[in-house]
């Protein structure tokens, strides 16, 4: 069933489009999450499901009934901001009970469900205290808390933990993740952290300039990227992009430019060979690069090592390859000393190749 | 503290840097602020004291002061039951009731209806601050001018528009307060009303938001989120308004001279003319020690209750 659907939705703020038509259905009990540079139209899109932003046209439905106009609270919806947006006179459990409270519920049963919000988040030692009194993990803690003691239809979440620390943060992204599994409730994530997003998301809505690039599992937009904005945008360190040409010789089709000639994978023999002797742009992960071969899909590459970057058992290097910049990340254990140059390799099954004019994946 | 002390001593340190022979102390944050207490005791407390002084004597305009007689708190107790005085303590408090509640309500509401930014809303914000920029002595003229029961616009409108019989608004005693009343409002309400809104405009606007999304309606969320969010900014502007009262007499003075009897005559009128009509200045001192201790405790109560500096929080 289901549970958000967005059609040939459109925002303009005067005559500046932001969301010029977007369209996409999201399952019930789906936990999905746009990403995207700034500015590409995350919290807009948001804020219109949440109703806080009015759309120029098209049809915001929920859970089978047309919202389109209605006011946020009719739409079943909890959200969380960016800044927490926590009420600065109410104590803990007063931000929590909020809505609540506003929507008469029996005092036994805001109660209860504070406590077990609370519980949940392990906020019980502060019910009593005020925002400005808590550490800014406490705070994100209390603004989740506060929507889930709603139990709403769909959670709504505006890059809620890009105020904390990255250990906070990565803490946070598990407990998220374990909330979604308890309460199993739709949610709406915006990030523009492509390592939240892979790591939260069922599937991932990758957004430029107001328009959806791609919508996939994070396995799917991983590994098959439509496109060199999404190739480029998902993965840390970013793919590497270089021209090329397809050629073949000997019957075995090869992508060739400066300082490399590796042969095509069988999952992309097909879509090649239409493209043969046309400009390609080859795309190259860092992960997928390594120091020796370890299987006959490895190719050799000479690179010029200019830095080399030591991060425990794997190494960033900055490096020259036949005139290019590019990143590889190779894994060589703890004690190796820093990289240089020499011969690499690179697994070619793994790499991808996009048209050099439109950019979409051949 | 062990360990530290292994550590260092393992080390080759080099001498250790003296100790600079000034620090800021104790003593510094005091020396800096002393040039604006010094002000502040000349300006502030001298004429305090010198209020205060003067109340223990009989001291009458064109007395020396040294020949003025010491009578102790006689002029105190004079007060006490000086029906005068009296009088005045409760034209005060009324006026002070109604300009207050009125001047409160009103800005309030109508920053909350113009924080908006709709249509000619920077239009009307800028003209209706305009009273803020006449100076009381103009309003009193521009009022008594207004309200003039021959010549006066009020009366010539009432009866042009409503058919209203003119009335001798300032000659009236309830008429006078009433004007005298309304003058106030006219004068204050865009005080209240353009703190008010500043305060609004300044509120995080996810906050808001959020009390959206938590279901609550206008009314909910000006009384139980935006109100309680600018409550110090509440408390100062009634604070002011307040201490306001107990001060101002320049309108009074010029549109009524506190007149029909003692009708519109406030307590800082009523010491006006008490030194420079009756030209009693020690019996004038007592009064003006009496409104110094009652805007000194106005203050403090307003300000021990809503603590305005400590609630400020942002999230
Ligand atoms: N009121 C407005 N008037 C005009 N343009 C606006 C308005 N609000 C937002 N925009 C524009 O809409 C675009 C999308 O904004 P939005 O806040 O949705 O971006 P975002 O993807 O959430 O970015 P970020 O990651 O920085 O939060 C931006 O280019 C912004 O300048
Ligand atoms: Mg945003």
């Amino acid at each position: 069933m289901a549970g958000v659907v967005l059609r040939n939705v459109s925002k303009s703020y005067g005559n500046v489009t932001v969301i010029p038509d977007l369209s996409l259905d999201i399952e019930e009990g789906e936990f999905v999450v746009f990403v995207g540079p700034s500015g590409c139209g995350k919290s807009t899109t948001l804020r219109m499901i949440a109703g806080l932003e009015k759309v120029s046209s098209g049809q915001i439905v929920i859970s089978g009934r047309d919202v389109t106009w209605a006011k946020p609270k009719e739409r079943d919806i909890a959200m969380v901001f960016q800044s927490y947006a926590l009420y600065p006179h109410m104590n803990v459990a007063q931000n929590m009970s909020f809505a609540l409270r506003l929507d008469r519920r029996p005092k036994a049963e805001i109660e209860e469900r504070v406590r077990i919000a609370a519980d949940m988040l392990e906020l019980t030692p502060y019910l009593d205290r005020k925002p400005k009194d808590l550490s800014g993990g406490q705070r994100q803690r209390v603004a989740m808390g506060r929507s889930i003691v709603r139990d709403a239809y769909v959670f709504l979440f505006d890059e809620p933990l890009s105020n904390l620390d990255a250990k906070l943060r990565s803490t946070m992204r598990t407990e998220l993740a374990l909330l979604h599994k308890k309460l199993d409730r739709t949610m709406i994530y915006v990030t523009h952290d492509q390592i939240e997003a892979m790591t939260m998301a069922d599937r991932i809505v990758i957004m430029k300039d107001g328009l959806i690039q791609q919508v996939g599992t994070p396995k799917d937009v991983y590994n098959a990227p439509v496109n060199t904005f999404v190739a480029t945008f998902i993965g840390s360190p970013s793919m590497t992009l270089v021209p090329a040409e397809l050629s073949e010789d000997n019957g075995q089709l090869h992508v060739q430019g400066a300082g490399f000639k590796l042969p095509v994978p069988d999952r992309l023999k097909d879509t090649a060979n239409r493209a043969t002797g046309r400009q390609v742009t080859l795309g190259l992960r860092p992960e997928h690069f390594a120091a020796e071969a370890r299987s006959d899909a490895f190719a050799p590459i000479d690179l010029k090592v200019k830095v080399a970057e030591y991060i425990g058992s794997s190494q960033f290097l900055a490096a020259d390859m036949g005139g290019q910049d590019i990143t590889a990340a190779v894994e060589v254990g703890p004690e190796a000393d820093r990289m240089s140059d020499g011969q690499y390799f690179f697994d070619t099954s793994r790499l991808y190749l996009f048209d050099s004019n439109s950019g979409e994946a051949l | 503290m062990a360990h530290a002390d292994m550590d260092t001593q393992r080390l080759d340190l080099p001498e250790p840097m003296p100790q600079p022979r000034f620090q800021a102390g104790f003593i510094t944050p005091y020396a800096f602020i002393f040039p604006a207490l010094l002000v502040m005791l000349g300006g502030l407390l001298y004429p305090v004291f010198m209020a205060m002084y003067l109340s223990l004597y009989d001291w009458q305009i064109g007395l020396d002061l040294e020949d003025a007689p010491f009578v102790g708190l006689t002029n105190f107790s004079r007060m006490l039951t000086d029906p005068q005085v009296w009088e005045v303590l409760w034209v005060t408090m009324r006026f002070g009731f109604w300009t207050i509640t009125i001047e409160m309500t009103l800005g309030v509401a109508l920053a909350l209806l113009l924080e908006k930014p709709i249509r000619g809303a920077s239009v009307f914000r800028t003209i209706f601050i305009l009273p803020l920029m006449v100076s009381p002595v103009v309003v009193g003229l521009i009022w008594r001018y207004l309200f003039d029961a021959r010549v006066g616009w009020i009366n010539y409108y009432l009866g042009a528009w409503f058919g209203i019989e003119p009335q001798i608004w300032l000659g009236d005693a309830q008429l006078a307060f009433f004007a005298i009343v309304f003058t106030d409002i006219w004068q204050w309400t865009p005080f209240i009303f353009i703190i008010v809104i500043a305060g609004l405009q300044a509120l995080p606007s996810e906050v808001v938001e959020a009390s959206t999304i938590d279901g609550a309606n206008w009314w909910q969320q000006v009384f139980l989120v935006k109100l309680p969010m600018i409550k110090s900014i509440l408390v100062i502007a009634l604070l002011m308004r307040l201490i306001d009262v107990f001060r101002g007499m320049e309108v009074m003075l010029i549109m009524t001279g506190g007149g029909p009897g003692r009708s519109t005559e406030l307590l800082s009128l009523h010491i006006y003319n008490r030194a420079f009509e009756t030209q009693q200045l020690g019996y004038a001192s007592a009064i003006s020690v009496l409104l110094i201790v009652i805007v000194f405790a106005i203050s403090t109560l307003i300000l021990t209750m809503a603590n305005p500096m400590k609630s400020r929080s942002d999230v």
